[in-house]
């Protein structure tokens, strides 16, 4: 057993509640500066450099790259042999609260979905934990916004519909979502599982970086046939027209039930964020 | 690239067409879904708006919290369909101009014409690089909102396109069919 303290943990996601929201991963940076040399059409091209240059300017001038700094996503992988002292939800909370106020982050969680009084401090955070060997502490977090967030879907496909019914299902999606993610988009897919598992399964894929090649030759390949058709859709960046519609489609499938064949897409826009620190 | 100043007439609003790059000047204020609720709300009971909505742009937006010895946080625009089901009342009281971000439904588009109006598109997503374009911030209403409250924002050259014009013109259909065309 090994003692890891609860403020050590608040600490840690205050620090990558900033970081995350100021700082673009460098695969979607790098995927950014690919899609503007591959961009054909010049509107689409110069706006694309204006998503560049705001990545550059949140990171000297310390500002959000998004004033939508998002509901706070933290994913928790504890080591079955780590001992936290204290409460690890607190200790989120707690972060959360932190790193939204000490970093001029904007609040934008409402306590009651229908009442909607702003919290103040943009908790509550959606924790996902997951057990897991070892005795260190995995903490990621991963701030979303909801321009993207709110034209996500999710169908129970059946399963006669096959990878011909995903793709229609993430075409649909993205033509359903047009201008209003702010194009590019990333797409987490999420294929297998059940109604509430495929739903983090597109979420998880949002981790996945960019740049990272899945192993799965099937999957792989149905990655690229995804990102060719949203590309040709002409949506572009903003919607005003372009190729780059779609900066990168990441899929996390799972075994799923006989008669069921459920898919989710989480939508997000390039500003897909996460930072990770391991205690 | 054409530079503008609010308020908008309807003239200059008539000079608009969609496609069109407009650098915006003046002042504009923020409302974004918490204060559409609360200005229909107060028409509904006939209680006085916060603000007088004649010949004014509304931008969907609501900044991150300002740092010390900046005028603003960062500001981008947000999903404007969100507001649309509120958008031709306003629209009826003389509002002549939107920013945000996403296409509008078509009653917006018809209130539109029907009252002359211009909507913008920002660059969703480039917050940090449209602060410098806000040279001053005040809440003038409903604080408790917080980032949903009414401020006043002085602009200073914030890049636009016309992305709806009062003549139901539509940038984003243009745009992507002009791209289609292009590579076809």
């Amino acid at each position: 057993m090994r003692d890891i303290q609860a403020s050590a943990i608040a600490e840690t996601i205050s620090r990558l509640c900033v970081e995350a929201n100021l700082h673009l991963p460098a695969d979607v940076l790098r995927a950014l500066q690919s899609a503007r040399a591959a961009e054909p059409y010049a509107p689409a091209a110069d706006l694309l450099d204006i998503l560049i240059r705001n990545a550059d300017t949140a990171r000297e001038t310390a500002m959000p790259i998004c004033q939508d700094t998002g509901t706070a996503v933290v994913f928790a992988e504890v080591g079955q042999d780590a001992h936290i002292v204290g409460s690890l939800e607190e200790a989120v909370r707690a972060g959360v609260a932190r790193g939204y106020t000490d970093g001029l982050l904007r609040k934008s969680v409402v306590g009651d979905p229908l009442r909607r009084v702003n919290t103040g401090d943009n908790t509550p955070a959606v924790l996902h934990t997951r057990l897991v060997p070892g005795d260190q502490v995995k903490l990621t977090v991963a701030p979303k916004g909801c321009g993207s967030e709110n034209m996500s879907r999710l169908k129970m496909l059946v399963p006669a519909e096959g990878a011909e019914g995903v793709k229609r299902f993430v075409l649909e999606t993205v033509r359903l979502a047009g201008a209003n993610p702010c194009p590019p988009v990333i797409l987490g897919v999420g294929i297998g599982g059940n109604f509430e598992s495929v739903a983090l399964l597109a979420k998880q894929a949002l981790l996945r970086p960019l740049d990272e090649v899945t192993e799965d030759p099937y999957y792989r390949s149905l990655e690229a046939e995804l990102l060719e058709a949203v590309n040709a859709t002409g949506i572009g960046p903003q919607g005003l027209g372009g190729r780059t519609t779609c900066l990168g489609v990441r899929i996390c499938a799972a075994a799923t039930h006989i008669a069921s064949l459920p898919v989710a897409v989480n939508v997000s826009c390039h500003v897909t964020r996460h930072a990770t620190a391991v205690l | 690239m054409i530079r503008l100043t609010t308020p908008l007439t309807e003239e200059k609003v008539r000079s608009l067409h969609a496609g069109d790059h407009v650098l915006l000047s003046g002042t504009v204020y923020t409302a974004r879904d918490a204060a559409h609720q609360r200005m229909l709300q107060c028409l509904a009971e006939g209680k006085p708006l916060p603000i007088e909505l004649e010949g004014q742009v509304i931008y969907y937006a609501g900044p991150t919290p300002t740092p010390p010895g900046k005028p603003i946080g960062s500001i981008g625009p947000t999903t404007s369909t969100r507001m649309d089901s509120a958008t031709p009342t306003l629209l009826a009281l003389g509002l002549r101009g939107m920013i945000g971000k996403g296409q509008r439904s078509p009653a917006v588009m018809r209130a539109m014409q029907e009252h002359p109006a211009v909507y913008f598109a920002a660059v969703g997503g480039a917050a940090a690089l449209m602060a410098a374009c806000v040279t001053s911030c005040e809440v003038i209403a409903w604080d408790d909102l917080g980032p949903e409250s009414v401020k006043r924002l002085t602009l200073k050259d914030l890049p636009l396109v016309v992305a709806a014009d009062c003549f139901g013109g539509d940038a984003f259909r243009l745009g992507q069919e002009d791209y289609l065309r292009s590579v076809r």
